[in-house]
This record gives C-alpha cells, structure tokens and sequence, in this order.
C-alpha cells in the first residue's frame, strides 16, 4: 500500500498527470449531470449518435489539418439542434435519424483518414474513438478550455436547474406556463454537444454514452428524487473517472476503456443494492 | 385568428372566446365558438370524444393555434397565469422526482430571472400540499403514489401555477368513485372565496380561483358547476348550469342526475 501510494505521489508530481485529473473531473462532473437529462428526456441515444458525429468532425479536421477542437464543437453542437429539429417535426423518426447521422459520420471521417493517411492517422483512430491515451497528453491550453467549458456547463445546470427540471418532468404543463420549453431543449442539446466534445477527451468517441448514461443509471437505482439522482450522478461520475484514470495510470492500460468499466462496476454494485435494499 | 389581451373586456371578466374555431391540419373539427368565463367561474366543459374538448383547452393556453375567431385575455390573467392540470402522460410515470419537487414546479413562472426559488415560493407550495392533504407525502417519491395520489400532486402543482385560474383536462379519469370524490371536493375548495385565509402572494385571489374543467362525468358537471360548455357538432351550448337544464341535452342528463341523486 505504501508503495502504491509512493508510486502516485511520483507521478503526481507530472504535470501531465496532474492536468488529466483536472480536466478528467471537470468533464466527469458535467456529463454526470447532463446523463440524468438525457436519460429521463429519452435522449440517451442522442448522446451516441452525436459522438461519432464529433469524430467525423476531428477527422475532417486531421485531414484538413485544422485544430481538431474548433472544428468539431460547432460541428457537434450544431448536429445536436438539427437532431432535436428533425424529431421535434416528426419528419424523420428521432432514433432512425440519430443511427443514420451516427454511422454516416463515423464512415465518412474513417472513409477520410484512409484516402488521406498520414504517418499517425493509426494512432488518430485509436485515440478518438477510444480515448486511449489522449487524457494524458493534454496541453495547457486543452486544460483552459476544459476548464472554461465546463465553467459553461456547470453555470447551465446551476443556474436553470428549476427550469431544466420542469421541462424535463412535463413540457407541455413548463410550456403552458410560461416557459419557453423549445429554447431549453435546444440549450440540452447544445450543452450535450459541448460535454460529448469535451469527454471524447477522456474516453473516445465510442464509450461517450457510456460515461453520460452510466452513472446516471447507477443513481437512479437507489435515489427518488429530482436532486438527490443529479448529485448522485455527478458524485459518481467524478469518482469513478478519477478512480479508472488512476488506475489506467497505475497499470498502463487505456484510460477510456478503464474509466467505462469502472462505471459498469459501480452500475453492478448499485443494482445490487437496490435488490438488497428492497428500494 | 390570434390570442389577445384585451384590457376594455367588461369587469370581472378573465376570458372571453370570440367565434373561436378550432383544427388540425386545416380540418376545423369546431367552429364559432362563444364564451365567457368570469372571476370565480366554475366552466366545465362537456361533449362527445373528438368534439375538441381538449383542443379548446390547448388553445386557452397557448399550446394550440386557432384557425380562427379570437380568444381575448384579461390583462390580469395575463399577468397571474393559468394552473394546468394535463391529461396523464405515460413518460412520467419512472420519473425520480419529490412530490415537493413537482408540486413547486408549479412556482416556475414566479420565478422571473431567478435562478432558484424563494421564501413566498416554498411557502406557496407547502400551502398547495395542505390544502390537497398530500403534506405527508412530501418527500416520496411521485412514482411510487396510487393514481389519486399522483392526481392530487398534479392538481396542487397545477394550484401553485394558478394565479387566477385553473384549467383541469379531465381531473378524474382513471380514479376510483372515492378519489373522484375527493377530486371534486377538492377543486370546489379552490374555487371557494379564500379571503379568510390570506396566502402569501395571492391576495389577489380572494374570489377563489376560477376553474375551467373538461369532464366526461355530466351529473358532476350539473351539480358542481357554475356554467357549462357544451361542444359536439351542431348542438353547441354555452351558459349557466341553470340555463343547460332547459335544453334537449341538459335535460337529458338532468334525468341522470335525478337517477343519482336517488340511489
């Protein structure tokens, strides 16, 4: 155990360490919060679909040679209010739109990265889609938007939490009442644009909707309400991120796929309490 | 074709349909509808399945286009607002959410810019949960209720949104006659001046708030109501209860009353 603790205090003293847990919490804490919205909104798949969307969007941008950031935040966000436009119409049906935006974005960006191959685009794939290393290899200037995003994100959850509530339990009586519920709607799916570029950091473009929907499900197992699940969620999400980063860190292995099985587990524990618990 | 406030409507009166027409998709399924609901009203709404019982309700509130006439607000409803009792809707039902928290969603319009809610709103909503006996459930889980249960909520939520008049789509479908009897109790406590019992930042409501109801159930509506609204096709009838019993329908269903109030 002193060893172990040993070992982290050595790599503590890396930056870069140091950076991955930073920016590892901030996400972890957003996408916690944002999986409780989109779970009970009915939007999980939202969540999936907009992820190979972003990695369409960074492969566009390595091939093109832009910052891989710029290009596929607006990309994303914008997919995320034409995804909500399309279903709120009824013109296509939301989940046949969101797997068709999902598997034509992902096969045009891979599509891309091997008409143009470059001497990384190997490593490219690997580390967006599955986040393996990315955590780790952050600059200061990734850690400051990071930082600022979140900063967004969090203001978002704290500021509508009320009205974010309303329209998620029922619409139409937030509607009727005076809430411009469209405009909310519009801001989750924004939101969620930002918090999916943002994780695609920490876990890759394919294990997204695994770090938003996990801990929200794991809370909801044992928590009844509204609050009590967001701030479970977010607890959650935090730790068991910073545990699978630790951990990935520890012994080498890749940090996103760490960071989900983690999740898993605590998804197990949580489900087995809930059983013993009678709740 | 619009909704507009009107502040020269005579006084006391919240709402007024002006040869309202109703639709979907350029089918009107209502047309030249006239009412009026004044302060303390208790409208209920009657009529056939498909008749636009509820589409008229939408349309109250602003959920619904008209496809023609005019619906003219006070500049006082405006202000205050409607509570909204909605038909259930099955989404809800796995919903981790506090009675408390869903009653003080029906604060949301006092919110303004707030981010979060205040004393008047927290003193509002435990107000809300007394006055419907569900204080007790306070901090249980809605989706754990029975349906009369889960009902009230909705109704208290719907209390704490009414600034000056409720609109209730079809309180007591799916209760069992002793719920539905406390529904009907209940809203008729509502609509009961409260000037005994000042609430905090509703002094305005001293006559009681005003109900509009969209019911199945027409021996209620006779025996509780103020006026009635009667939809379905050709026979459309608008005024007091008293009024309704003259017609071919009302009397109609007086004859149930009668049969009721016997057994």
């Amino acid at each position: 155990m002193t060893e172990l603790i040993a070992t982290l205090k050595t790599y503590f003293s890396y930056g870069f360490v140091r950076n991955a847990l930073v920016a590892g919490v901030l996400i972890s804490l957003c996408a916690g919060l944002l999986g409780v919205t989109l779970v009970l909104k009915r939007y999980s798949m939202i969540g999936d679909g907009l992820s190979h969307v972003a990695f369409g969007a960074m492969a566009v941008a390595a091939v093109v040679g832009w910052a891989p950031m710029a290009v596929a935040l607006p990309v994303t966000v914008g997919s995320a209010v034409l995804l909500l436009l399309a279903s709120e119409r009824g013109k296509i049906k939301g989940d046949a739109a969101i797997a068709m935006l999902s598997a034509g974005a992902l096969s045009v960006g891979y599509l891309l990265l091997n008409l143009f191959p470059s001497a990384n685009t190997g490593k490219f794939s690997e580390e967006t889609l599955f986040g393996s290393t990315s955590m780790l290899t952050l600059t200061g200037v990734d850690v400051l938007l990071c930082v600022l995003l979140a900063a967004a994100v969090l203001v978002f959850f704290i500021f509508f939490y009320h009205r974010i509530f309303a329209v998620t339990f029922d619409e139409r009586f937030s509607t009727a009442n005076g809430l411009r519920s469209q405009v909310y709607n519009f801001l989750i799916a924004a939101v969620s644009g930002v918090v999916i570029v943002l994780a695609m950091k920490l876990v890759g473009a394919l294990l997204i909707s695994a770090l938003i929907i996990f801990p929200a499900l794991s809370a909801m197992r044992l928590f009844r309400s509204f609050r009590s699940v967001m701030i479970c969620s977010a607890a959650i999400s935090v730790a068991g991120s910073v545990l699978g980063l630790l951990l990935s860190v520890l012994y080498g292995t890749p940090t996103g796929a760490t960071v989900v099985v983690i999740h898993l587990v605590i998804f197990g524990v949580f489900s087995a309490l809930k059983v013993v618990m009678k709740r | 074709m619009k909704h507009i406030t009107n502040s020269t409507l005579p006084a006391g009166v919240l709402l007024r349909g002006v040869d309202v027409s109703l639709g979907y998709e350029g089918r009107d399924i209502v047309k030249g509808l006239n009412f009026t609901v004044s302060d303390g009203d208790y409208l209920c709404i009657v009529g056939e399945n498909g008749s636009g019982k509820s589409t008229l309700m939408k349309a109250i509130l602003g959920l619904h286009p008209l496809s023609g006439g005019t619906l003219e607000m006070s500049p006082e409803l405006r202000r205050y607002g409607m509570g909204y009792l909605p038909q259930q809707t099955p989404a809800q039902k796995d919903f981790p959410a506090s009675v408390r928290e869903v009653v003080q969603s029906g604060c949301l319009r006092r919110l303004g810019w707030k981010p979060f809610f205040g004393r008047t709103e927290k003193q509002l909503t435990n107000e809300a949960m007394a006055r419907l006996d569900i204080t007790h459930l306070a901090d249980r889980c809605y989706r754990d209720l029975s349906g009369g249960q889960q009902q009230r909520v909705l109704l208290a939520r719907a209390y704490c949104a009414a600034g000056k008049m409720i609109l209730l789509d079809e309180p007591i479908a799916g209760l069992d006659p002793l719920a539905m009897q406390d529904m009907y109790g209940m809203i008729a406590g509502m609509n009961k001046p409260v000037a005994d019992r000042p609430m905090p930042g509703r002094q305005h409501l001293g006559s009681g708030v005003t109900v509009v109801m969209v019911s199945h159930d027409v021996p209620a509506a006779v025996k509780y109501a103020t006026h009635i609204l009667h939809m379905g096709g050709e026979t459309t009838f608008f005024g007091t209860v008293g009024d309704y019993l003259k017609t071919p329908e009302g009397r109609l269903f007086a004859g149930c009353t009668e049969g009721k109030d016997g057994d």
